[in-house]
């Protein structure tokens, strides 16, 4: 009876206490084993909100896969996946939940291991401080310079630089200042706002909760100590507003609300606010919620907005305030950290998420590439997995943004490549780009509908693709003349007339390969433009770039055939040998043999020359026209 | 000056922005609706998120029949009570052969009557978009899933390739076939959720106050037998205890704690105290280590 009157007290004392607490979102990075998610672990455990069954499962744990011979491995607690436990290492973030009296706490876990830097950045996205770990025996590495420059490069202020496994240096002193001092001198180019140095042992606690009677020299605060006090509110309420437009609310004809989450600012009804991309403006009726209707929404509260005029708003629009608004641009330079084992392509479009908005994207120029030893930058024709550049967009229409230094919501990105989904770069927008001209397209009253018209067709880009020797040209041949007979007006695009002269400047790497293709289908558009039905016959190796040339071009204007042959066939064919040097490695970067071959999953036609012959497959292709209406009245 | 937003507020405003991603970028979503306290949170914020529209995505329950009764009861209600659409599966080659939790072991009977029925029903639906109401600090391996966690077309999770996510910008693409898990509450605890019930008034589950309930104990762990169907093994003669139950799911796999709170103030006081995790009662994770990350690969929520 006691007991439950007591709970109630506690309770009642609880809520009135945490109802007030602060949040907290830091991670714990650094390099490989220097004891970044022993600290966490540790954290947890002292913590004591470790439950009696989950301390059961660590100490068995610790017997199976413990790195501490017989003590608790901490790390355990974190490294949930069973790659990890086996192999002793964070391959992914994770994410831990803690309180204390003071504050509560989410605490990302981040990998040290260079190859998994793009979780690290993951962890370090939403954090508002960095708990840096240092190896007090190794001191500062690479990786550790890697890491406080991402911290930087993603906005963290805070930086906790923890000299860890400081048991292992017998608690020296005079090697922690060296520590200390290497580091902060480092760390001078990036203007942190704080930089705490703590000397610590995860694993057996000195001055991570408690004081450490090792180290009597040491007269700062313990990790949690800090951890507990340290400001970081930054208050977004009292910045401009910003409301990303997340979807549109129609439930019936009376009801058309805008549905987001405040970035920034707060706003009221009667606010006056502008859709940021066309300037278009109303005021703010009501802000709706199934509470009922508030008299004010602050930043990071996520609300439904009614307007007071009927305005051109949706996914993706940003309202604003009128008297600060973003940049508007098509245009825009940005720091991008590369996330995808296949390397960035200059050219090649990916797809650009800002806020809620998503547009085309390619990298028009590489500024730079970052070298992470020495923060210097350097000369660069393309970023790897994790590496950090400063690029040129160049997007497929305009975007309202922010600079990321100003606001992280409408200031940062994410590149997804188009084929294969994936999330291949992060980016922070530095500044945009005025063009340097404006282009707008002349309407012209000679178009390419009344060209077509003139020749009694309709043109199109007849796209052959297929390994070398697979038979492109011979059959693309084929069907120019059978065209020509039948009084169309057709153009060839292959390598004779295109590498020898608009494309000399190119070689064989990926990147020339990209810029090939681009220059290819740009030729070819400007063909159809004119009317005319354009035969390429270019090996073009990568999904990607078809893909890019076909978007190019309006619907049904691009026929990719797919000539295929396997390469057993084509290399025992070998027309001019190119195989033979290739293989002997007199020629680099040869398709099929040490460059590779995507082939189309869904070909406009696949034509196997296995089966038939070249003639019987240039009269499908020539059928395959008729029928889809490309040769006008026969 | 503005105060600034509370731990809960923040957690709110996140799970709505998630669902609103959701509804904006996918073409068949679903929530998963398996009647417990996180589900009934979920479907809160769901109310929330779109309000004044009804949540614009149907309710799916997996049932394995051998749910509480309470649970079924609450659920129908529910769905009456918000006008939502329900939809129910269970999988019946698993149903005809008689696939229970007592004959066949937890393990393969999760299997066959949670985890493929489950893709069955997603299949079924085509669904390309899945709301889950998991949370990260439930278990290890759900403390290393992202918010938006992308499933192959076979449903299954490879934790060691997890797109990169950053900041709230989450990549909703995916080819037909695949689709994403969403976990509008992975940064919500288990006192979170309570602490928003409590506040937010939210309906849960009578199941989880504690009341008399006829039980039997077994290894350690209190079994309420729900219904006739429960065996008795020799020796075993159902009480009557005051008793309540920290999570939910099916009835012989989930052990009932011995409490007294019986008002959601002093759930939470208990909470408050506690010395084991909610993990801790539900029977199926304790099979091995590392059980639900491989459970979570083959395609369990
Ligand atoms: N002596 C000593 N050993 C430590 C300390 N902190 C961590 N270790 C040990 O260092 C090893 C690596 O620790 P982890 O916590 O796994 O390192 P990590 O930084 O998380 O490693 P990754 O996540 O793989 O980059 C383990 O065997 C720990 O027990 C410390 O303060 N003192
Ligand atoms: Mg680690």
């Amino acid at each position: 009876m006691d007991q439950t009157l007591d709970h109630t007290k506690a309770f009642a004392e609880f809520i009135a206490h945490s109802e007030g607490k602060s949040l907290l979102r830091f991670l714990t990075c650094g390099s490989v084993d220097d004891g970044k998610s022993t600290l966490i672990g540790r954290l947890l455990y002292d913590s004591k909100r470790l439950f009696e069954d989950q301390l059961a499962t660590l100490e068995a744990d610790s017997e199976k896969f413990g790195t501490t011979e017989g003590d608790i491995d901490f790390a355990l607690l974190v490294d949930g996946l069973v790659a990890e436990r086996e192999q002793g290492i964070t391959i992914d973030v994770a994410y831990r939940y803690f309180a204390t009296d003071q504050r509560r706490f989410i605490v990302a876990d981040t990998p040290g291991h260079e190859q998994y830097t793009r979780n690290m950045a993951t962890g370090a996205s939403n954090s508002d401080l960095a708990v840096l770990l240092v190896d007090a025996q190794a001191g500062i590495l690479t990786q550790t310079r890697r890491h406080a420059y991402i911290v930087s490069l993603l906005g963290i202020r805070h930086v906790i630089l923890a000299v860890n496994k400081i048991d292992l240096i017998g608690f020296d002193e005079e090697r922690f200042v060296d520590i200390r001092n290497e580091f902060a001198e480092f760390a001078k180019q990036f203007d942190f706002e704080s930089i705490v140095t703590i000397p610590m042992s995860a694993r057996y606690g000195d001055n991570v909760t408690d004081r450490s009677a090792n180290t009597p020299w040491y007269g700062g605060p313990t990790l949690l100590e800090h951890l507990e006090t340290v400001s970081v509110d930054e208050n977004l309420s009292d910045k401009p507003f910003r409301f990303p437009v997340q979807w549109v609310n129609r439930p019936n004809a009376d009801f058309r609300g805008y549905t987001g989450t405040v970035a920034e600012g707060t706003v009221e009804p009667g606010d006056r606010v502008v859709v940021a991309r066309t300037g278009q403006a109303a005021n703010i009726s009501r802000i709706v919620t199934l509470d009922g209707d508030l008299d004010q929404a602050q930043a990071q509260t996520a609300v439904t907005l009614t307007l007071d005029a009927e305005i051109d708003a949706s996914r993706g629009d940003i309202l604003v305030a009128p008297e600060h608004r973003p940049e508007v641009s098509d245009q825009i330079a940005a720091h991008i950290i590369w996330m995808s084992e296949e390397e960035l392509l200059p050219g090649r479009p990916y797809l650009l998420k800002s806020g809620t908005r998503t547009v085309g994207a390619a990298v028009s120029e590489l500024k730079h590439q970052v070298d992470v030893e020495s923060i210097k930058e350097l000369a660069a024709k393309t970023l790897g997995l994790n590496d950090i550049g400063l690029v040129n967009l160049s997007l497929s229409e305009p975007i309202a943004f922010d600079l990321y230094d100003d606001n992280k919501t409408t200031g940062s990105f994410i590149l997804i490549d188009r084929f294969t989904n994936a999330t291949v770069a992060a980016g922070m927008i530095r500044f945009g780009l005025r063009r340097a001209t404006n282009i707008h397209w002349q309407a012209l009253n000679v178009n390419r509908d009344s060209r077509a018209a003139l020749k009694g067709q309709k043109p199109c880009v007849l796209w052959f693709t297929g390994l070398s020797g697979a038979g492109k040209s011979t059959i693309a041949n084929l069907v120019e003349s059978k065209l020509h007979l039948m009084g169309r007006h057709t153009y060839m695009l292959d390598g004779d007339n295109i590498r020898h002269g608009l494309n000399r400047d190119l070689g064989f790497t990926d990147a020339d390969r990209v810029e090939n293709i681009r220059r290819v289908a740009e030729t070819a558009k400007l063909f159809v433009d004119a009317g005319v039905i354009v035969l390429v016959s270019f090996i073009s190796p990568f999904r990607s770039e078809r893909r890019m040339a076909r978007e190019m071009l309006d619907e049904g204007e691009f026929l990719e055939i797919f000539v295929d042959a396997p390469l057993a066939v084509v290399e025992e064919r070998d027309p001019k040998g190119l195989y033979k040097k290739a293989r002997a490695g007199e020629i680099q970067h040869f398709t099929g043999i040490d460059s590779p071959y995507e082939a189309p999953l869904e070909p406009d036609l696949l034509l196997d020359t296995t089966t038939a012959d070249a003639n019987a497959l240039a009269d499908q292709i020539v059928e395959r026209l008729m029928k889809g209406g490309y040769l006008g009245a026969a | 000056m503005n105060k600034p937003l509370t731990h809960l507020q923040r957690l709110e405003a996140e799970a709505i922005f998630i669902m609103r991603e959701v509804v904006a970028n996918f073409e068949r979503p679903v929530m998963l609706y398996s009647i417990g306290k996180d589900s009934s949170v979920m479907l809160h914020l769901a109310r929330k998120a779109f309000y004044p529209a009804p949540p614009p995505f149907p309710l799916l329950h997996v049932d394995t029949t051998w749910k509480f009764r309470d649970m079924i009861t609450f659920r129908d209600e529910t769905a009456r009570k918000y006008d939502l659409k329900l939809i129910v599966h269970t999988n019946q080659e698993g149903r005809d052969q008689g696939i229970n939790p007592f004959d066949h072991g937890s393990s393969h009977y999760t299997q066959v009557m949670k985890t493929q029925a489950l893709k069955q029903a997603l299949d079924l639906g085509r669904y390309d978009a899945a709301f889950g109401g998991a949370r990260r600090d439930e278990e290890k391996s759900r403390a290393k899933e992202r918010i938006f966690s992308f499933r192959s077309a076979s449903h299954a999770w490879d934790p060691k390739n997890q797109r990169p996510e950053l900041w709230s910008l989450f990549n909703t693409r995916v080819k037909p076939g695949e689709s994403i898990r969403v976990f509008p509450l992975s940064n919500w605890t288990e006192l979170d959720i309570w602490q928003y019930i409590l506040s937010e008034n939210i309906e849960i589950v009578p199941l989880y106050f504690a009341a008399e309930r006829p039980v039997v104990q077994r290894s350690d762990q209190w079994i309420m037998v729900d219904d006739a169907r429960m065996a008795l093994q020799p020796g075993e003669k159902p009480e009557m205890r005051m008793v309540r139950f920290r999570t939910l799911g099916c009835y012989p796999l989930t052990a009932a704690i011995e409490s007294e709170a019986t008002t959601l103030e002093t759930i939470v006081a208990e909470m408050f105290v506690a010395r084991t995790s909610e993990r801790q009662g539900r029977l199926i994770d304790h099979d091995e280590t590392g059980s639900m990350e491989l459970k979570k690969r083959e395609g369990y929520f």
